[in-house]
């Protein structure tokens, strides 16, 4: 076992044998965290044949790539993963884990924390190293947005930290020599309790995973019905975007809850956000306020929306969508 | 078949102010309610009794005396029982500790409710944003969990689970005993019929504090036991430097956004 260090980890998660862009945001705030405590920016690979994001990883700004790649991490288990990851940090020590806040590390995270006895800050907008207490001052939304939590962890390590996906932009790619370790971890078989039977794939999905996407474009009651997402898709789609929607087109059944953005849905920051038909309660905003630009398209002009929109449109998004999505795709052509 | 169903009373997050970690909500709050992630684990108990109705549910939660309404929904709807942990030694408490505490709880309730088959929580709490309790409970009790639960089914000595996935609705089987964090689904939970109401008003709620956990480590209980400190905590900030767009044709507004948006390169 080594030493305590003051390496920063920073898990990256693989799908297909490459990283995953959330994972490679969280290198952004660990870069800066390990220049500042002086220790090296670690890269953690987990998966199955994953030579592209250890590739990816080594000119990501690193200085050394910690790597474990066998079969039983080619798709994600609870069990082999914390195992895994549980291991290395035993093993090697570091001071703080950062992983990005996807569907995968919010399973994942909190085992972990309650597996190593020590503090967990999820889905986190903001992380600097605060010389005041001496250590991570983690910010976070809570209270469905409406508030940001400073939390920190005193005394036990690593200290852990999701980051909500779109919060920093991933390192540029440049050519650099890192350290790689590679790790012979197998995780038996009787050690993974759950078992994947079958995916039941959503119309919807596939496409573009709507806390990875840059651009959303999601629809409300305003909406009218199920139909009434067309020309919410067509937007998303010439624009390479996801689609998402309201608590209230979810219940209504016009689309599944995996799209819905609030408070009991997902909570994204895309860099655009286009609100139609969507009036702005509270516990959608809650899920979408972190967007870097919202546009809302609504026919009242009352509706909560406008006053967290960047641009607001007063008017028929059955008229303003087609138009809107036809001008950019001319200019795309 | 022995269900625990662990739930959290939450601050209504529309209406009311933030008070602090709120495992210790202030008394006379103006409203708070049942998390409305665990009234989906609470249907999904509900239809596993449905399903069986040898099945016994047992609910807890962890909290001050005004986390009682949330085990009374509890009892309305399909509990059989409801423990609530309050005692001033558990204020404070982070994720962690909220879960070994629980976790010794639930050892405890065993002797008395018989072993339980399903521990089922909402995924997370809508004061906190977190999501940690019900992975953080599977690893204090050393038991597989599923997270992002829509629906439970009983099969053999398993649990076949659909859970929510970007990609898709993933069926999985865990073995029992198990945790599963359930999600908001499709699932149109029912109300309580009215004569059940009235007797959940009246049931006992067994009240657990630290002395009554012979097994409990006081030093991984609240403020001392919490790994996370709340340094502050501030109010999100607003926006600024709204455009508004109304033209006197839609069409005109939609090539009017569009322009505002080329010319600042948002596009």
């Amino acid at each position: 076992m080594e030493s305590r260090s003051n390496d920063i980890w920073v898990f990256i998660e693989t799908s297909g044998g490459a990283a995953e862009k959330a994972a490679l945001e969280a290198l952004t705030p660990g870069r800066a965290l390990a220049d500042r405590l002086g220790g090296r920016l670690t890269a953690v690979v987990l998966g199955c044949e994953v030579d592209a994001a250890v590739r990816t990883a080594g000119m990501s700004g690193v200085e050394r790539i910690i790597v474990a790649d066998a079969p039983e991490f080619r798709l994600y288990t609870t069990d082999a993963y914390v195992d895994a990851l549980a291991y290395l940090v035993r093993k090697h020590q570091p001071d703080v884990l950062l992983m990005g806040a996807t569907e995968n590390s919010r399973d994942l995270a909190p085992r972990l924390s309650a597996r190593l006895r020590t503090g967990l800050a999820s889905d986190c907008t903001g992380l600097e190293f605060d010389p005041e207490i001496g250590c991570v001052a983690w910010t976070r939304p809570i209270f469905g947005g409406q508030l940001l939590e400073t939390l920190f962890c005193p005394t036990q390590r690593p200290q852990i930290g999701t980051v909500r996906p779109g919060i920093f932009h991933r390192p540029p790619l440049i050519a650099h020599e890192a350290e790689i370790i590679r790790e012979n971890i197998r995780v038996s078989p009787g050690d993974i309790h759950t078992r994947i039977l079958e995916l039941l794939a959503d119309p919807d999905s596939g496409k573009v995973e709507l806390e990875e996407a840059d651009i959303v474009v999601s629809g409300g009651l305003g909406l009218g019905g199920p139909e009434g997402f067309a020309p919410v898709r067509a937007l998303a789609q010439v624009l390479g975007g996801a689609v998402g929607a309201s608590r209230g087109a979810v219940d209504a059944g016009w689309i599944s809850h995996a799209h819905q953005i609030g408070q009991t849905g997902k909570k994204i920051s895309p860099k655009l956000y286009i609100a139609c038909g969507i009036s702005g309660a509270n516990q959608h905003v809650a899920g979408m306020r972190g967007a870097k630009y919202i546009i809302a398209i609504n026919k009242n002009p009352l509706a909560p929306i406008f006053d967290i929109a960047d641009y607001g449109v007063v008017g028929d998004l059955f008229k303003v969508l087609p138009v809107l999505t036809e001008e950019i795709r001319k200019a795309r052509m | 078949m022995n269900v625990l169903l662990c739930v959290k009373q939450v601050p209504d997050t529309a209406r009311t102010g933030y008070c602090g970690r709120t495992e210790t909500l202030p008394a006379g709050s103006a409203s708070s309610a049942l998390n409305p992630m665990d009234k989906y684990a609470l249907e999904i108990a509900a239809r596993l009794k449905d399903a069986d109705p040898e099945v016994k549910v047992t609910a807890l939660t962890l909290g001050s005396k005004l986390a009682e309404q949330a085990l009374r929904d509890c009892l309305a709807l399909t509990a059989d029982s409801a423990y609530l942990l309050c005692d001033p030694l558990f204020e404070d408490s982070d994720s962690l500790a909220t879960s070994y505490t629980l976790s010794v709880a639930i050892k405890a309730l065993a002797h008395k409710e018989g072993p339980f088959d399903l521990i089922l929580c909402g995924r997370q709490a809508a004061d906190s944003d977190e999501g940690h309790v019900g992975p953080q409970l599977a690893e204090w009790l050393g038991l597989p969990q599923v997270t992002c639960g829509l629906a439970v089914e009983r099969e053999g000595a398993s649990f076949k689970v659909h859970r929510e996935t970007q990609a898709g609705t993933q069926v999985v089987t865990v073995p029992t005993p198990c945790v599963v964090t359930v999600t908001k689904s499709a699932l149109e939970c029912r109300y309580p019929d009215i004569l059940r109401m009235m007797e959940s008003n009246r049931a006992e709620i067994f009240i657990l504090r630290a002395s009554d956990l012979s097994d409990l480590d006081l030093t991984q209980v609240g403020r001392k036991g919490a790994s996370t400190h709340i340094k502050k905590i501030v109010p999100s900030p607003k926006k600024t430097g709204r455009i508004r767009i109304e033209e006197e044709s839609d069409e005109n507004s939609a090539r009017k956004l569009y322009q505002l948006l080329n010319a600042a390169a948002i596009l």
